[in-house]
């Protein structure tokens, strides 16, 4: 088969045989081509407000359905805008494609407008990036791009493509074969380390399993469940873990590390044996390395080699991909049972008790108070409404730390955040592709009142393709967990943290023709967010809550897990300039 | 310390910005890069010399094995290898100084590549070490300008080269492929 076509439409067939039905994007002069092939074609485009968006939503659509987000935007100016989407993505290992226009291969080099090295710029930013300056390279490259993205430890790709190649007609031939001699996964981990983790499991007193992001992006909370269960031992999921192993399993304990907690962050400290599960042993979970886990040995499964070691020595490390080695695991664990199991089980059952006494210490509660709206009385209303169901996409910030401790997942890709890079105005735009991705589910956005505005033109998205998203802003007016730091460790003088201008939204709601409504007390809380629940189509909440709460507990950057701070020391005054 | 690093890679446009970014991203300066495409001219091979913590020299070859581009990436600090590098030199000298210099050259095994009235152009390569007293040795016969070519370096260890093989759109190997030996 094969026939005339233009690189644009090359392109779309491309896309088309890798299953996209959306693209996320913003045109301008050199994608022209594209656009104009995207008119009768098959293939959805949202357009977003600013292609950062393009990028967060193609993240969030990634992230809530594990299939690759795309999105797109034009030379210059539009390719930079994706630049945080796709660092985002990066830390993350979320596997997004990103397609950009370049100006044509004749004038690249001649500072022509709208030039930017691309290219160059996304190095460091993506997985893998390509640059295509011949119509004969589209289409292999285009499917190369998405094999990279979705395979091994996902990632960003991103496919520049000169605005020549768009518009040069050429024979398509469907590409049926990858070749990247270079690229290596490895799928199984080694038999023989698997076999001495089941007999390293079995031999443990204190076993804890410390489970993150990577069993959400191998689809292994199953297989996670089913060890966990097996082993009868206590687990943690990260950050970017949360709903691989269901929130309320009796075996889950909370997220570990600087806003996790007590028995969670007690558990690492105490436990002789970490079974590390998709993780990379990143600063926010373990604070200060010295003091981390320093009893345990570590079983250590990732399918990216350089995370093994790089920053905790594994005692055994297992390369592979953790739904198949998890699953080998469990197996092997099961034969050994009769033979192994019981040697240590009376340890096993006080390691329990143990933990069972630490979260009975201090467990992490909500705050209330009759006349204001605490921030984790939010929390924990959404949390009633979504009883473990809804998708919540978070932004970054105080309020993302409270979403983490007190709203449950059960599921795995209902909790959407940015994690490794902290990006604030993702909370928005992920919603939008993560109701893109389940047109049928109750998607909540959470933002601080800060963050909301660095992708409050999105409203416009929502409204546009009536995206019936659910937009809370938790507004303490202030960059809360700013001024939570200044006021912990930089003696209380808040600097640049105030917001004190902030648009009324039911107004802004109303200009943006969405319903919106502004909630000041306790009561009406609930029943303001049932209201949003229930109505159709997008609504914006305003939710005031109290400006000087702090998230407890805290680690203190540079101090190691257990030294944790559980409560505010004393209320402490604003000082005044 | 100093790493070098043996690369064996795609030869392709931004393959080297991919490895060079790798160590300019942790702040590693770069001591000397060469770089060559193989019997194979869709391949080239690299030689780094990098100043490198000697705890994060594993971590370095794994990020750099990761790169799709890179087919492998070895250590050689510490493993069997020779490592080589050369020298191009100019020296001018006056008349008097023309026999010590060619003696001198001939010690170090250089070889005169030009030759005129000011002085030499001379050739040499070996040990980075035994080159850097060369050109000091010509220092002191007058004026010289020196061109290094930074370290070449070959594995004397057989190190088994696995390559993806191709794989289907549909998912799948298509064909087993053995490394052919470059
Ligand atoms: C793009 C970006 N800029 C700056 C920061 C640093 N930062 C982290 S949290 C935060 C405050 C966020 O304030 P807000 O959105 O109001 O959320 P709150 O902490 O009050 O819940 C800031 C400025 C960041 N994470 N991302
Ligand atoms: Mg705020």
């Amino acid at each position: 088969m094969s026939n005339l076509m233009s690189g644009a439409r090359i392109l779309l067939e491309c896309l088309t045989r890798e299953n996209v039905d959306v693209i996320f994007g913003y045109p301008g002069g050199v994608t022209l081509p594209l656009y104009d092939a995207m008119y009768d074609h098959a293939i959805r485009h949202v357009l977003v407000r600013h292609e950062e968006n393009a990028a967060f939503a193609a993240s969030g659509y990634a992230r809530a359905s594990g299939r690759v987000g795309v999105c797109c935007a034009t030379s210059g100016p539009g390719a930079t805008n994706l630049t945080t989407g796709l660092v985002d993505a990066m830390m993350d290992s979320i596997p997004v494609v990103a397609i950009t226009g370049q100006v044509s291969s004749k004038l690249i080099g001649s500072d022509a407008f709208q030039e930017a090295d691309t290219f160059g710029i996304m190095r460091p930013a993506t997985k893998h990036n390509f640059l295509v300056k011949d119509v004969k390279d589209l289409a292999q490259t285009v499917h190369e791009a998405f094999y990279i993205a979705s395979t091994g430890r996902p990632g960003p790709v991103l496919v520049d493509i000169t605005k020549d190649v768009l518009q040069a007609m050429a024979h398509y031939t469907p590409v049926n074969e990858i070749h990247l001699p270079g690229y290596k996964v490895v799928m199984d981990g080694h038999a023989g380390q698997i076999r001495r983790a089941a007999q390293m499991i079995w031999e443990a007193e204190r076993p804890f399993v410390y489970a993150g992001g990577g069993i959400i992006h191998a689809g292994a909370h199953d297989e996670l469940r089913e060890l966990v269960e097996s082993v009868d031992c206590p687990a943690v999921c990260t950050l970017m873990g949360l709903g691989g192993l269901p929130g309320s399993h009796p075996n889950f304990v909370s997220m570990p590390g600087m806003h996790g907690s007590y028995a969670a962050n007690m558990g690492m400290t105490e436990c002789d044996l970490i079974i590390a599960l998709g993780v990379r042993f990143d600063d926010r979970v373990t604070g200060r390395l010295s003091g981390f886990a320093p009893h345990a040995k570590v079983i250590h499964v990732d399918i990216d080699p350089a995370e093994i070691g790089k920053n905790r020595a594994a005692d055994l490390p297992i390369v592979g991909d953790v739904k198949r080695v998890i699953s080998k695991l469990t197996k092997l664990l099961k034969e050994l049972e009769p033979e192994l199991a019981a040697q240590n089980a009376a340890a096993r059952k006080g390691w329990w008790q143990k933990v069972h006494g630490w979260q009975a210490e201090h467990p992490i509660l909500p705050s209330f108070s009759p006349d204001e709206i605490k921030p984790q009385h939010l929390m924990y209303e959404i949390n009633r409404i979504s009883d473990g169901k809804a998708i919540v996409c978070s932004d970054v910030g105080q309020h993302q730390m409270w979403a983490a401790q007190f709203i449950r997942f059960d599921q795995p890709r209902h909790w959407i955040n940015s994690g490794g890079l902290g990006s604030m105005g993702f909370g928005m735009p992920s919603a939008i592709g993560a109701q893109m991705a389940n047109p049928e589910k109750l998607v909540f956005a959470i933002a601080g009142d800060g963050g909301f505005q660095m992708s409050l033109p999105e409203l416009a998205t929502l409204v546009n393709y009536d995206l019936p998203v659910k937009m809370i802003v938790m507004n303490n007016g202030y960059l809360g967990m700013v001024r939570q730091w200044q006021e912990l460790f930089y003696n209380n003088r808040l600097s640049g943290v105030e917001l004190t201008t902030f648009p009324n939204c039911e107004l802004l709601a109303a200009a943006y023709g969405m319903k919106g409504r502004i909630v000041r007390t306790p009561e009406e809380l609930p029943d303001a967010l049932r209201d949003a629940v229930n109505s159709p189509g997008p609504y914006l909440l305003d939710v005031r809550v109290t400006s000087f709460e702090n998230v407890y507990p805290m680690v203190p950057a540079g101090s190691a897990v257990n030294e944790m701070v559980l409560a505010p020391p004393q209320p402490v005054a604003v000082a005044s300039k | 310390m100093l790493m070098t690093i043996s690369l064996l890679m795609e030869n392709k446009p931004g393959a080297l910005m991919r490895v060079t970014g790798l160590l300019s991203q942790r702040g590693y300066n770069i001591e000397s890069l060469t770089v060559a495409r193989t019997l194979d001219p869709t391949l080239s091979r690299m030689t780094i010399m990098v100043d490198v913590d000697s705890k994060l020299r594993g971590q370095v070859i794994k990020q750099m094995n990761k790169l799709i581009n890179v087919l492998q990436a070895n250590d050689l600090t510490e493993s069997p290898a020779v490592v080589r590098e050369l020298v191009l030199l100019r020296v001018r000298s006056t008349m008097e100084h023309r026999t010590a210099i060619l003696k001198e050259a001939e010690i170090f095994g250089a070889r005169v590549v030009d030759s005129s009235v000011e002085g030499f152009a001379l050739e040499v390569t070996g040990e980075s070490e035994r080159l850097e007293e060369f050109v000091s040795v010509m220092e002191s016969y007058g004026e010289i300008d020196v061109t290094r070519s930074g370290a070449v370096a070959v594995s004397l260890e057989q190190k088994k080269l696995r390559l993806s093989p191709p794989v289907s759109k549909t998912g799948g190997v298509v064909e087993p492929v053995s490394a052919p030996a470059r």
